[in-house]
């Protein structure tokens, strides 16, 4: 990518970037972990990870780490992730704009509705993943807790394991299947014409302080 | 009979098919209550056979001592006093593993081999395989397994799984003094269990039972209780399950269901970039704008 110049727009400030990146990591090394713990098929990358004992003292720590860079990071981009009238717009033609037909949407924000959704669905996800793994931590938090409480917070942990991978799995394809999205979260900045032809919304505001 | 690995039939978080060519002689340990004295020989000898010293605690008004199950006790006599037609009563309770043939532990177990069932109804530990995540603590219907607050490594009774592999009885019914405890084929403890029983309702005991439950299985200690209709009078539990939720969560096929929906968002993703490629700007729409 070329240096910044005129025709370049700042969309992810240099904090979001860092902290986005943050709990990627993070999220993957949970995400690798619990999947060891999920099915011995897996069971492998728990050597990856230095050993099954290891793995298991500090994925609750890496579950604690999201939690911290996670909620914070959310709360920064609650302004752009309102849900507005025109996102149902947006849903009702989802899979139109998967199948690249170019429907109208209406003007789409800094967000468009599908990465609201990913947002609004990752903060309760996220939270009853930290308070059922809470259940489960040992062994300092889980000797509070009755069998059967952690044998229901075991399920529930796993199920929205399930579906954050899911979710993110989307996530992570959305990024790759849209040009430009990558860059804009590694640099920080995408083209004029992008932010125009995918979030019109937000280009004519970010243009408009520009005063162009 | 020897336990060699050939006789691992089942193991925690497995993947196949686990040694089956040979059946050893399930075994079980019978606990008469009735006939128990509350001497703690039995606590002492697994102390000793194991080599195992727990921390010396304090008095705290009850015979039961130490005051719970540790990674350093692996059995423990428990004094439920109870009042029964106006007396008060001692329903002692040799608390330990009870080695079910369906076991909770096992099946919560995430480390590969560090539970393993014999093919003679011994459920071991292997600590070296454990990660410490305490999940059999919660699979368990029996509140048996402890985590060491040393190593995070989970401990309960082994069943002497040392001993019996060599034709040795546990150590505890070696040491008992009364017969309260005895040690043979599951076979002959359940025979032995039913003429105690008659014993014990020619004594009056007419609720006596033999608790032996089939939820988790049946298991490989057997208790004979003289008040068999009051099970949780004890401490045990009337009916233990494995339990719907723990069976869901540790489901082979609701996790292999899992792993295979996972992998669906991957290939759904390969395939939807082959049919309709990148989400690119129109060249049309780049203009002078630059490059998109």
């Amino acid at each position: 990518m070329s240096a910044p110049t005129k025709d370049l727009i700042l969309r992810h400030g240099n904090a979001s970037r860092v902290t986005h990146w943050a709990v990627a990591i993070v999220f993957t090394f949970l995400f690798l972990s619990g999947l060891a713990l999920f099915h011995p098929f897996f069971y492998w990358l728990a050597y990856v990870f230095g050993g099954g004992a290891l793995m298991r003292f500090i994925h609750p720590l890496a579950g604690a780490a999201l939690v911290v860079l996670f909620y914070p990071y959310a709360l920064s981009h609650i302004r752009d992730n309102r849900w507005l009238p025109a996102d149902g717009k947006w849903v009702g033609h989802m899979f139109a704009y998967m199948r690249m037909e170019h429907p109208d949407v209406g003007e789409t924000g800094k967000y468009n509705a599908g990465q609201k959704l990913m947002y609004w669905s990752m903060i309760p996800i996220i939270a009853v993943l930290a308070v059922t793994g809470l259940m489960l931590w040992q062994p300092w938090f889980a000797p509070a807790f009755s069998a059967g409480a952690r044998r229901a917070a075991g399920l529930v942990h796993a199920a929205c394991a399930f579906v954050m991978f899911v979710g993110i799995g989307v996530h992570v394809y959305a990024a790759i299947w849209t040009k430009g999205s990558i860059d804009a979260m590694i640099r920080g900045t995408v083209t004029r014409a992008w932010a125009k032809f995918h979030h019109p919304g937000w280009y004519r505001e970010v243009a408009g302080k520009d005063g162009r | 009979m020897p336990l060699q690995s050939l006789d691992v039939i089942n193991q925690s978080a497995k993947t196949g098919p686990t040694p089956s060519v040979r059946q050893t002689l399930p075994v079980a340990k019978l606990i008469d209550i009735s006939r128990c004295i509350g001497c703690k020989a039995c606590q002492s000898a697994c102390m000793e056979w194991n080599d195992l010293r727990d921390e010396v605690g304090v008095q705290e008004g009850f015979y039961t001592s130490p005051p719970d199950l540790s990674d350093q006790s692996w059995t423990l006599m428990r004094f439920n006093e109870v009042e029964i037609d106006g007396k008060l009563n001692w329903l002692i309770l040799k608390d330990g593993c009870l080695h079910c043939a369906d076991p909770g532990c096992l099946k919560a177990c995430p480390a590969p081999g560090a539970i393993v069932q014999y093919s003679n109804g011994i459920v071991d530990f292997h600590e070296e395989q454990c990660i410490g995540c305490g999940y059999c603590t919660a699979g368990c219907p029996f509140h048996i397994p402890r985590l060491s607050k040393k190593d995070s490594k989970a401990y309960k009774c082994t069943l002497c799984s040392d001993r019996v592999g060599v034709g040795l009885e546990p150590a505890c019914v070696k040491s008992c003094p009364t017969q309260a405890l005895s040690f043979g084929s599951k076979e002959d403890m359940l025979f032995q269990a039913e003429h105690r029983l008659e014993d014990l309702r020619e004594r009056g005991f007419t609720k006596a039972a033999v608790y032996d439950p089939k939820g988790v299985g049946g298991t490989h200690v057997v208790l004979v209780l003289p008040h068999g209709d009051r099970p949780e009078a004890y401490g045990l539990p009337a009916d233990p399950q494995v339990g719907r939720v723990l069976s869901l969560w540790r489901s082979g096929l609701a996790r292999a269901a899992g792993v295979a929906t996972m992998f669906a968002v991957l290939v759904a993703g390969v395939l939807h970039y082959m049919r309709h490629g990148p989400l690119e700007v129109p060249p049309e729409e780049t203009g002078k704008e630059g490059r998109p």
